[in-house]
């Protein structure tokens, strides 16, 4: 009967060892870039996006004949939007297939877990995720958050750097437009997913910077199914707006529940409300919601003098033919993330600290999807709120607000 | 401890010594085993919990939890030691698990498991909720590396560390289970009646054995913090409690070994799905099903009827 | 000075509402949603009174009644009516299938395996869903209008008369199945001792076979009416499932008529909970209650004690 045992043991090791068998990788010409993303999981609505915007670009660059006629070659992990897989996913790409950097992941939380192994390996890491503190150090993080008034981070992590805009760009960009509108008393309404939470602790940090003063501050949880007692709950404040923070079906559940109940104030949504099919959904109940969306949301309506107006179009019409689905802001962030490393790899060649120095200082003025970025030593984003365009709702299609 | 498994954990430390060697310091595999180590602990104090004693918990993850934020909380927010933090971890698990098992295993059956379910929904809401501890949804990021002696522990001897619990435990628990008291619990599991009738008190054996796997649980995400250092609610929620709990009775409910096996197989599973993108829920599904329905005792119970098949056709060939 | 647009931006202070209309409204939401944990919660009760298991894949019943309606009626055009009964009737064969495929080759394993297996089988159902219908959500027409109508001091869309009607007709056609006809008789002989209903030549597997059926068709229709108001994604079937068993069990397992109480009953404290208490905890204090009715009364709201004991698990 000591078999059973050993039968453990011996089956536990083929299975790990087992991996190993899969193939090595052999030729050393091909650009090696690595990519993970929430393909499947509660953030899938950005990681897929993400990975199909990946897989065209590399069919671009290399229909183009490639970076300096080195094939580019992105490699694809999903990480399940879980954090330990996201780890495992990064080490895989790093050690089996010694990519030169990584982009993504989809989501702040994964790319906290992530950020250590890539400062060790000094390889660079391009996010696709909000969080100001996935490039900005912790004791950084907390110096802002202590002082007194508000401050933006000055120092970065090294091989750090991120492209979707930050949680607190768009809540500069919705308070700075309701302070011109006189709002001086919002409630917020933020799901309790890392998305909804970087929204709400931003929001709070920075509404008082625009004397605006938060009077309630409700949540739900992404499945739930509805929110009228919390929009009930706010409609007995005297708040003036509501904002609400969420992506996925959420938004448009508080959205029709806000107009079933008849609520006078307006309501405002984040960065993640930018898909038409939102609209849809919520059978008409969007008409006059407001949020702050990437000029790619509506490419078409953006002036041709704009910076962003070639990129966000070819994107936009390229992505919408080829996958037969609304483009989004979030593969968007990919694009970005990719194109800045074929502009470095370009410059720099497979050299990984070449690449980070170029990302660091050369990203200037350099327009993209979600807006025009300028990195440098004390801003790895590149990005400020007026990477943001207030749009409003209006007869079923976005529109300038005004 | 049997003679078998003797020979078996000695196998185990042996291949644990020199697998960083074979892997040739590949930090993807060792992370991998690390993980599975770390699991492992946890589907140990889970299967003794189940397999033995027979009580279910649908909520296990909290302890989890319970563990990684003490430790996370208090190494990064108090500046505790991670060993001071780490024996705080295993006193709140064992306090919490105590004064939740004493009404909840007074229940039975399926009322038993939406207890625990309760329970560990509850906490995982506190997780989520208490935010300027634990960081909230958005988790809890920077906890330290262990260090020893000045140097930080990286990936091999952080392997070394995990797997070192894992046999100590392993010890301890197969110890336990061929013990006086693993047989009063599996006299429990067989009828509390009948184990009442014995002299074996029922419940207080229940609420130990609970309170010994929650210390489990919690040893596991203390190790967990330290290792990945970012901690959020989502590892430890209903999901992880089911997980676990498939690892246990998928490997084999009855025994430490099974859950051992289980904990490989959902561990590497992932890993071995990975090229296939929108089809891996599928695919995962769809073998947890197969495994299920031609191995329903277990795929260690299965590989075990398998050998003895074979080694009575090879004893019955002339 | 230009007048203010219609409903932007006006100052907000007379339009406060009382405390009554509040709670009425929190009253509305929580039977809004809880009809959906009391249907969710009857299929988890038809399945346990006839075979002991808990069906964790009752979840995905719901989602999938959801979602196969969204595709029937929207993208193929079929009207409501025919789209509602194929709807009912594919879920219907789905959970039958699925009983032959996994529960019945088990009969002989232990509880738990049962129950593991149908925590395979929501997995295997939200992979097939997630495969079919991507990670969006979809959106269904309401039945009627889609004008908010006011009772009381609240608002409530027409929708919501929709959800009480047909689960009040559910709950009606399953009491009548159950007391008055020879199956449900049956089926109820089944839950009590199968093996006492066996010698009196009840087929018990075709009653498993039953009850998984008709758990299939309830959990169907429970999408099809929510999903007007809340939309369906493929993984809204995890959570449904976990308050549905709650309230089964708070309910008392074994017995319909307390699921549903039960189901109604998390829906509203989950309600008021997050309207007077904190939104963050909602979930939280509903399950608290549960516990707390468990830790005096373990065998739920309207269980028996003494069947609790008779029965295996």
């Amino acid at each position: 009967m000591a078999k059973r045992n050993l039968v453990t043991i011996l089956v536990s090791c083929l299975l790990v060892l087992g991996l190993s068998w899969q193939a090595f990788p052999a030729d050393k010409k091909p650009y090696r870039v690595g990519a993970v993303f929430a393909v499947t999981g509660g953030a899938s609505f950005l990681g897929e996006p993400e990975k199909n915007t990946a897989k065209m670009l590399e069919e671009w660059i290399n229909a183009a004949g490639g970076i300096q006629g080195h094939p580019l070659e992105v490699i694809i992990e999903d990480t399940k939007t879980d954090a330990s897989q996201a780890v495992l996913a990064v080490r895989k790409l790093l050690q089996k297939d010694k990519v030169i950097a990584v982009v993504g992941p989809s989501t702040s939380g994964e790319s906290m877990a992530v950020v250590p192994v890539m400062e060790k390996e000094k390889t660079p890491l391009i996010s696709c995720a909000a969080a100001l503190s996935i490039v900005t150090p912790k004791s950084e993080m907390e110096r802002i958050e202590k002082a007194k008034s508000f401050e933006m981070p000055k120092i970065q992590r090294k091989w750090i750097f991120k492209t979707p805009q930050t949680d607190t760009s768009a809540a500069e960009a919705i308070f700075d437009y309701m302070k011109k509108k006189g709002i001086t008393k919002v409630a917020i309404i933020t799901v309790s997913n890392a998305f909804g939470d970087g929204g709400r602790q931003q929001m709070k940090r920075v509404a008082p910077v625009y004397d605006i003063q938060i009077v309630a501050d409700e949540r739900y949880g992404p499945k739930d199914s509805d929110m009228t007692a919390q929009l009930t709950k706010i409609r007995g404040t005297d708040a003036q707006a509501v904002i609400n923070w969420s992506v996925g079906p959420p938004q448009v559940i508080v959205t029709k529940n806000w107009k079933q109940l008849g609520m006078k104030i307006p309501l405002y949504q984040s960065h993640g409300f930018g898909s038409k099919r939102n609209i849809e959904l919520a059978g008409g109940a969007a008409e006059g919601v407001i949020c702050p969306l990437s000029r790619l949301v509506v490419a078409e309506k953006v002036k041709e003098s704009d910076p962003q107006k070639a990129v966000i179009m070819k994107y936009k019409t390229e992505y919408e033919k080829r996958f037969k689905a609304g483009v989004s802001t979030f593969g968007g962030h990919a694009y970005d993330a990719i194109h800045m490393l074929a502009d470095a790899l370009k410059a720099a060649g497979p050299n990984k600290a070449k690449i980070r120095d170029y990302l660091e200082t050369k990203i200037k003025s350099w327009p993209g999807t979600g807006g025009v970025f300028n990195m440098s030593p004390q801003d790895h984003t590149g990005l400020t709120k007026a990477a943001f365009v207030m749009i409003e709702v209006k007869n079923g299609d976005w529109a300038f607000a005004d | 401890m049997k003679r078998k498994d003797s020979y078996a954990l000695l196998v185990m430390a042996v291949l644990i010594a020199i697998f960083p060697w074979i892997v040739a310091g590949n930090e993807y595999f060792i992370s991998i085993v690390v993980f599975l180590g770390i699991n492992s602990i946890i589907t140990m104090g889970l299967c003794l919990l189940m397999g033995y004693a027979g009580q279910i918990s649908l909520g296990h993850a909290a302890f989890y939890g319970i563990g990684a934020y003490s430790s996370g909380i208090l190494t990064t927010h108090y500046s505790f030691s991670p060993v001071m933090a780490f024996f705080l971890g295993i006193f709140f698990s064992a306090l919490v698990a105590y004064l939740v098992g004493k009404p909840t295993l007074r229940l039975k059956g399926h009322y038993m498991a939406v207890a625990t379910l309760g329970f560990g929904e509850i906490f995982f809401i506190a997780f989520n909720e208490l935010t300027p501890w634990t960081g909230g949804p958005s988790g809890l990021s920077g906890i330290p590396a262990l260090r020893f002696f000045g140097k930080t522990l990286e990936e091999t001897a952080y392997l070394y560390l995990v797997w070192g619990f894992v046999i100590l435990l392993l010890i301890f628990s197969l110890n336990m289970v061929n013990s006086r008291v693993g047989r009063a619990l599996r006299a429990v599991h067989g009828s509390e009646l009948a184990a009442n009738a014995m002299g074996v008190d029922a419940a207080r054996y229940k609420v130990q054995v609970f309170v010994l796997s929650a210390v489990y649980a919690s040893m596991a995400g203390s190790l967990y913090a330290h290792f990945v250092t970012f901690i959020s609610p989502s590892s430890f929620g209903l999901m992880p409690s089911i997980m676990f709990l498939m690892m246990v009775v998928v490997g084999g409910a009855g025994t430490i070994w099974g859950a051992l096996l289980g904990t490989a197989v959902f561990t590497s599973l992932p890993e071995y799905l990975r090229g296939l993108e929108d089809y891996e829920v599928l695919a995962y599904g769809g073998i947890l099903m197969f495994i299920l329905l031609f191995m329903p005792q277990g795929i260690l119970q299965r590989m075990q009827n398998l050998l003895n098949q074979m080694k009575q056709r090879v004893e019955k060939s002339p | 000075m230009k007048p203010p647009r219609s409903f932007v931006h006006v100052r907000e202070n007379s339009l406060k509402m009382s405390l009554t209309s509040q709670i009425i409204q929190f009253l509305f939401s929580g039977l809004n949603v809880g009809s959906i944990y009391a249907l969710v919660a009857l299929g988890f009760t038809m399945i346990y009174n006839a075979t002991s298991i808990i069906n964790l894949a009752q979840g995905e019943f719901v989602m999938l009644g959801g979602l196969i309606m969204v595709f029937l009626t929207v993208f193929l055009q079929i009207p409501m009516y025919l789209g509602l009964i194929l709807t009912v009737a594919a879920v219907t064969l789905l959970g039958a299938f699925f009983e032959r495929l996994a529960i019945h080759p088990l009969r002989n394993a232990s509880l738990l395996t049962l129950i593991i297996v149908t925590l395979a089988g929501s997995i295997l159902f939200r992979g097939i869903a997630m495969f079919l219908w991507g990670k969006d959500p979809y959106a269904l027409p309401p039945f009627s209008s889609s004008k908010p109508l006011h009772l009381w001091g609240a608002t409530l869309q027409p929708q919501f008369f929709w959800v009480l009607g047909i689960t009040g007709l559910v709950l009606l056609g399953v009491w009548f199945f159950f007391n008055r006809t020879l199956i449900g008789k049956a089926m109820t002989a089944c839950s009590f001792n199968s093996t006492a209903a066996r010698l009196v030549g009840i087929n018990v597997r075709k009653m498993v076979l039953f009850s998984f059926s008709l758990s299939a068709a309830v959990g169907a229709i429970a999408g099809i009416i929510i999903t007007p108001i809340t939309l369906m994604e493929y993984d809204r079937g995890p959570l449904l499932a976990l308050k549905g068993f709650a309230a089964a069990v708070l309910g008392g397992l074994g017995s319909g008529g307390g699921a549903i109480v039960a189901g109604f009953l998390i829906g509203i404290l989950e309600s008021l909970g997050a309207g007077l208490v904190s939104s963050g905890y909602k979930d939280a204090i509903a399950l608290l209650v549960m516990l707390i009715v468990l830790w005096v009364k373990p065998s739920g709201l309207f269980g028996s004690a003494e069947e609790s004991e008779l029965k295996k698990f």
